[in-house]
């Protein structure tokens, strides 16, 4: 019974690093986009009193990478946050790999439920 | 205010509330929301956006540094991610229909709640119980570096735990708070898993949880970018400079000092959302 419990932690390591790295590029991503947005907008005044809603670009992936391509400020900080929206999606589909390499199916089946419920946040309810 | 000093004054508040939370293990994240919607007079969906953002770098950040103790428990993280996970849609979904002033005064509930349940000594750490039938079937059942050495456990209650974290789960994507106070609770009293198994899992699963809504919220236009950048910088930053220092920081005035604000923050919540000017 030892072994898995030292293949567990070597995998959950791993995914440390890469967490951990994850949350180094958004946050590095995010500071590229804020020097943007403070050098166009900084002088502006703020008003984040009043709810209006994001823009429709800043709403979904595709509207963000456009926007990020096109170097406007805020899709880009958007980006970042995408980034890092996506780390813990990503530890979540490598402890799949990592249970299904133990040949655990019962916790690949649970991972997976998990791993669905992720992607209907970030993509199905979209729809909606 | 021009964006420039907005954004700055933003950023060196998340920092405090970020390395206050890391040096208490109370977690930033819950004093994030209060401190954009009562000091600086952002919206409340704006802050629990920005919140919930910085809620998932804290945890991801961190999490490289809780595996290396070797207390946390993945099978334990994975099985009640799937509670929390559920639960967190099902919070970010209801809280478009919740008043503004409903999920204030639920705030204030929650501030007070945590500070009252993380003041309280928690459970003895449970040895050489006898195994639950469910939690072996679910190969819940671990071990950790104790004080002797390696020190078997067994997990209890895993239906109690399990509907508590759904709980916790609504909580975070209703409020974009990392619950953990009440996943702490979950682990440790209820299922009586070690304190430090249940601090490290629960760390593990704030992430993941909190992903869960954060794609929700994304797509309903609550996370403003304006505003999630300094607040995520800053409490990143802060947990970060938090978890380096905390070796050697006596934490017992601090954690005194920060339930402390962590009650006014509470009172004010309610306050505000009762009069209904959040």
């Amino acid at each position: 019974m030892n072994r898995p419990a030292i293949d567990d932690r070597r995998i959950e390591l791993l995914l440390g690093n890469l967490l951990r790295f994850g949350v180094l590029l958004a946050a590095s991503v995010v500071l590229c986009g804020a020097v943007v947005y403070l050098v166009r907008h900084g002088h502006e005044t703020a008003n984040f009193s009043e709810f209006r809603g994001e823009a429709a670009a800043l709403r979904s992936l595709p509207a963000v990478v456009a926007g990020a391509l096109h170097f406007h400020g805020k899709s880009i900080i958007q980006f970042g946050l995408l980034i890092l929206i996506a780390t813990p999606v990503a530890r979540v589909v490598f402890s799949a790999i990592g249970f299904a390499i133990e040949r655990d199916y019962l916790y690949v089946a649970l991972t997976l439920i998990v791993l669905a419920v992720l992607l209907y946040s970030l993509i199905g309810s979209d729809a909606t | 205010m021009t964006i420039l000093a907005f954004t700055i004054l933003i950023a060196t508040g998340s920092f405090l509330a970020g390395l206050l939370g890391a040096l208490t293990g109370l977690g930033g994240g819950v004093v994030v929301v209060p401190m954009l919607a009562l000091l600086f007079g952002v919206d409340i969906r704006y802050a629990i956006g920005a919140s919930l953002v910085s809620v998932i770098a804290t945890s991801s950040g961190a999490a490289a540094a809780y595996v290396r103790e070797g207390y946390s428990n993945i099978r334990i993280g994975m099985f009640l991610e799937v509670a929390t996970t559920i639960g967190a849609i099902f919070g970010a979904l209801i809280a478009t229909h919740v008043p503004t002033a409903a999920i204030s005064i639920i705030f204030g509930i929650v501030l007070l709640l945590s500070a009252y349940f993380s003041s309280r000594p928690h459970p003895p750490d449970l040895v050489n119980s006898s195994p639950d039938q469910l939690a072996t079937v679910l190969k819940l059942n671990g071990s950790y570096p104790g004080p002797k050495g390696l020190t078997n456990y067994n997990v209890h209650n895993v239906p109690g735990g399990f509907s508590l974290m759904f709980t916790a789960g609504t909580l975070s994507g209703l409020l974009g708070i990392g619950s953990g106070a009440l996943k702490v609770l979950a682990m440790d009293q209820a299922m009586r898993i070690p304190f430090k198994v249940s601090t490290t899992t629960s760390n593990f699963m704030i992430g993941v949880t909190a992903a869960a809504s954060a794609g929700i919220y994304l797509s309903r236009g609550y996370i403003d970018p304006g505003i999630a950048m300094p607040v995520m910088l800053g409490v990143l930053a802060g947990s970060l400079l938090g978890a380096r220092i905390l070796v050697r920081a006596k934490t017992r005035w601090l954690r005194y000092i920060f339930s402390a604000v962590i009650i006014v923050l509470g009172f004010e919540m309610i306050y505000e959302g009762w009069k209904g000017t959040l």
